[in-house]
């Protein structure tokens, strides 16, 4: 596949000639291919946020740089507003970004701003109320009304409503209870899915993640540590446990299983998935 | 022994808003929190558990009921500081909970308007400091740190004031996992070592793992309460309720219904595991034998 987004040798210091002089992203290079659903995954201070604000144009790289769709984003500085509508990144709490009067203003105001009016505008926004399973009666409401699992929502909508390339959401699951996370990651999911857009999604949870992702990236003090499927990551369990991350939590029984000598495959990563094996095994032996 | 708090029918409602009725977050909640025990509120968003914590230390107070902390009503505006020493909160956002412009200083705060000596205060930091792992940071600028060590900074200020209960509401909802790890560990270590009553509010099903007791908050009530074991035995309750369980138990769950011999409260890692391990053996060794 043709690829979307390349970054390359990107390295980020802040506070150059501060004593809190530090590089958050160290000689960073990945490219992610049109329609593919990347994950990005490492602990807190690894760099991840840092990364991904580089993607629109919100910092300027200390070195390297960054392409979408061959072009690099710096070329003409007074053009970052357009890789801004191209890039949408939704961030940690968005809903702390919320300040129109009604939910149906707050989506539109990315749009408007890109310059929509009339019935495109009025389309963009439901048709982004509609990805994220908001009702057209909640477009009316104050968003301040709403609960915090819906509120993230009308932010997510707000920047699908610009239609962007690529979608980046940084933690968007973050605070929501279980029904919440489930839910939202099901809208991000079936986003990817029908609209083939491009979807970068930052995480500190391996469980949700893996169940998500076509790739994953791995951050590990401002470098990459590793990338590849989620099988191909986990099976390396024992380098992101010694990088001070975790596998999900049914990794660490199908490795236990593994050790005591089962034939289970250790970078399994869903209950189904270790279910269904461990089933095809007690069948496999009972027609011994 | 006798009880670090007890509700006694308690209700609160939040006031009614332009165009809405007021809204009941917590409709006759009795329970009482022993000292010394380390408690896990679960519940999904909306279910109560936040406005719960909120009038364990008199930030909400009853609008029916009562909450006695120590034996203190938490009505009695005279308690009030009483009260609040007994019982810390530490918030889900540690942007919000963070006044000074040194971490050490931070951590100082609360001891310092108490009028504990220098030293003391001295030795309080670094203690607290020492129990959130972030001792290498005394000196540095909080908001240059992420937010999993702003939250441990934030736990440390709790630390620091030496409270007989700390309620954490949903504290560890911004952290990573390894930050998670190292806030739930300093709390079980606080409980453990130093006794001090823990009221650990979350979503995060794998956290009530090491709890004394879990209670399970549905529409302003409690409606499971019990150990570990006991609540993660019943997954559909908890799936009825938009819950999860911990992954372990959805798998030895979906065993079970596959007609396999497991128990559903191997809760840990190594516990599933072994019993997986075990029922695997004994099943193949049964075909054999027919």
């Amino acid at each position: 596949m043709k690829p979307i987004l390349q970054v390359e040798h990107l390295t980020h210091t802040y506070g150059v000639g501060t004593p809190f002089q530090r590089s958050a992203v160290e000689d960073v290079s990945f490219t992610v291919a049109d329609g593919e659903f990347l994950g990005v995954i490492g602990h807190t201070g690894s760099g991840k946020s840092t990364l991904i604000q580089h993607l629109n144009g919100l910092l300027r790289p200390s070195s390297g740089r960054i392409l979408l769709e061959g072009k690099d984003i710096w070329a003409e500085p007074k053009k970052i507003r357009d890789v801004r509508f191209q890039v949408g990144l939704v961030f940690q709490y968005p809903e702390y970004q919320l300040f129109e009067e009604t939910v149906y203003k707050d989506i539109a105001f990315g749009p408007t701003n890109m310059g929509l009016s009339g019935e495109e505008l009025d389309h963009c926004v439901r048709e982004a109320a509609k990805l994220v399973g908001l009702s057209s009666q909640t477009l009316d409401k104050s968003p301040f009304e709403l609960s915090g699992g819906q509120k993230r929502r009308v932010a997510l909508a707000g920047v699908l409503a610009m239609r962007p390339r690529i979608l980046v959401l940084d933690e968007p699951t973050a605070g929501l209870d279980p029904a919440g996370r489930e839910n939202l990651l099901a809208n991000i999911r079936d986003y990817h899915r029908n609209r083939g857009g491009t979807v970068i999604l930052v995480s500190h949870s391996m469980d949700e993640i893996a169940r998500s992702v076509d790739r994953l990236l791995v951050l590990k003090s401002s470098r990459i540590l590793m990338s590849g499927t989620p099988g191909e990551v986990f099976a390396r369990a024992e380098e992101l446990l010694a990088a001070g991350l975790d596998v999900p939590q049914i990794t660490h029984v199908a490795r236990r299983l593994h050790d005591k000598g089962l034939p289970i495959d250790p970078a399994v990563y869903t209950v189904e998935d270790l279910q269904r094996q461990l089933l095809d095994l007690r069948k496999g032996g009972a027609s011994c | 022994m006798s009880n670090m708090i007890e509700t006694r029918a308690l209700c609160f409602a939040y006031p009614a808003r332009a165009g809405e009725p007021e809204t009941q977050a917590l409709r006759g909640v009795t329970l009482s929190i022993e000292r010394g025990s380390f408690v896990v509120v679960l519940g999904h968003n909306g279910s109560g558990k936040s406005t719960l914590a909120k009038s364990m230390n008199a930030i909400l107070l009853p609008s029916g009921g009562q909450v006695l902390v120590d034996g203190m009503d938490t009505r009695d505006e005279e308690l009030l500081l009483e009260i609040r020493r007994r019982v810390r909160m530490v918030f889900q956002n540690p942007d919000n909970q963070i006044v000074a412009n040194v971490v050490e200083e931070d951590v100082a705060f609360a001891p310092e308007n108490l009028g504990v000596p220098s030293e003391e205060i001295r030795r309080r930091v670094d203690d607290a400091l020492a129990a959130v792992g972030m001792s290498q940071f005394v000196q540095h600028a909080p908001h240059l740190l992420s937010g999993g060590q702003k939250q441990r900074i934030a736990i440390a200020g709790v630390i620091a004031m030496e409270p007989a209960c700390i309620v954490l509401d949903e504290a560890t909802a911004m952290l990573d996992p390894v930050g998670r790890a190292e806030v739930l560990s300093t709390v079980h270590r606080l409980n453990r070592e130093k006794g001090i009553t823990v009221v650990l509010i979350t979503h995060h099903m794998n956290e009530a793992e090491g709890a004394d007791r879990v209670i399970v908050m549905d529409e302003g009530r409690p409606v499971m309460d019990g150990t570990p074991r006991e609540i993660f035995s019943q997954p559909e309750k908890l799936w009825s309720m938009g819950l999860t369980v911990p992954d372990t138990v959805s798998l030895l769950y979906g065993l079970r219904q596959e007609g396999m011999d497991l128990p559903l409260d191997a809760l840990s890692v190594e516990e599933c595991a072994d019993a997986v391990a075990a029922a695997m053996t004994s099943s193949s060794k049964g075909t054999e034998g027919q």
